[in-house]
């Protein structure tokens, strides 16, 4: 029974040359992947959304609507 | 060498002088568990003795061929003296039991168990919940968080058609 002498030293070594890129990519994939997904599609949205924004318009829907207790419906 | 000899005697003697004064109660009788034991473990592979202590005639036979050439023993001499010194090999005493069945279905069992208990306590012991949960209350409810705009954007009231009063499609 001569079996080969097993490999003792390095194995962090070669793991990490096996992880390490791999999870890197990994990572950058994701983080990419989120911002084209979430970020960029949110801040059109946000953009989108004031392009046509009256606030005066809001505040006097709001404030028929009794919601502010600074100025009443304008009926009252 | 000559003195540990002559020690070993007044030793010998000194033991028995002892036993006699102390009326033949001296000698401590020696317990199993303080005796060396055999364990069938993987992290500790070869126990402090032997599996079969009292050998038959056939194994006793067989361990005075084992002092002879190992190459002369048959398989099945080989297999015996392994069982000799030992109980399980390796690949016995590590499988696996299937006790992890019960356990999950232990587990389930109580937690169904505990379902009952919460859905009879929920009928008999809790009182009844807030008038704020009444249909028309949430209602109310829903109309203010529409009239104050709540997440225009992209939450709540962005789903909101206030032209038409109803939810976009």
């Amino acid at each position: 029974m001569s079996l080969p002498k097993p490999v003792m030293r390095g194995l962090l070594a070669k793991r990490l040359r096996f992880h390490l890129p791999i999870a890197f990519t990994l990572s950058l994939i994701v983080a990419a992947a989120f911002k084209f997904t979430v970020t960029e599609p949110r801040k059109q949205a946000y953009a989108d959304f004031y392009k046509q924004y009256d606030a005066m318009k809001e505040f006097n829907a709001m404030r028929e609507a009794g919601i502010f207790e600074s100025v009443r419906p304008s009926g009252e | 060498m000559l003195a540990t000899r002559a020690l070993h005697l007044i030793g010998k003697r000194a033991l028995s002088t002892s036993v006699c004064l102390r009326g033949g109660h001296g000698v401590a009788k020696v317990e199993d568990y303080t005796l060396p034991a055999y364990f069938d473990r993987r992290e500790n592979p070869l126990p402090d003795i032997k599996y079969v202590q009292d050998l038959s005639a056939e194994q006793k036979s067989l361990k005075e061929k084992e002092k002879g050439s190992w190459a002369a023993l048959s398989n099945e001499e080989k297999i015996a003296l392994y069982r000799i010194s030992f109980k399980e090999s390796f690949a016995e005493m590590n499988q696996g039991t299937g006790e992890w069945k019960s356990v999950v279905a232990g587990m389930l069992f109580f937690i169904g168990f505990t379902g009952l208990v919460v859905a009879w306590q929920r009928k008999y012991v809790y009182g009844d919940v807030p008038h704020t949960f009444d249909p028309e209350y949430k209602q109310k409810e829903l109309q203010r968080m529409l009239d104050m705009r709540i997440n225009p954007i992209e939450g709540f009231t962005a789903k909101w058609d206030y032209e038409n009063n109803t939810w976009k499609k």
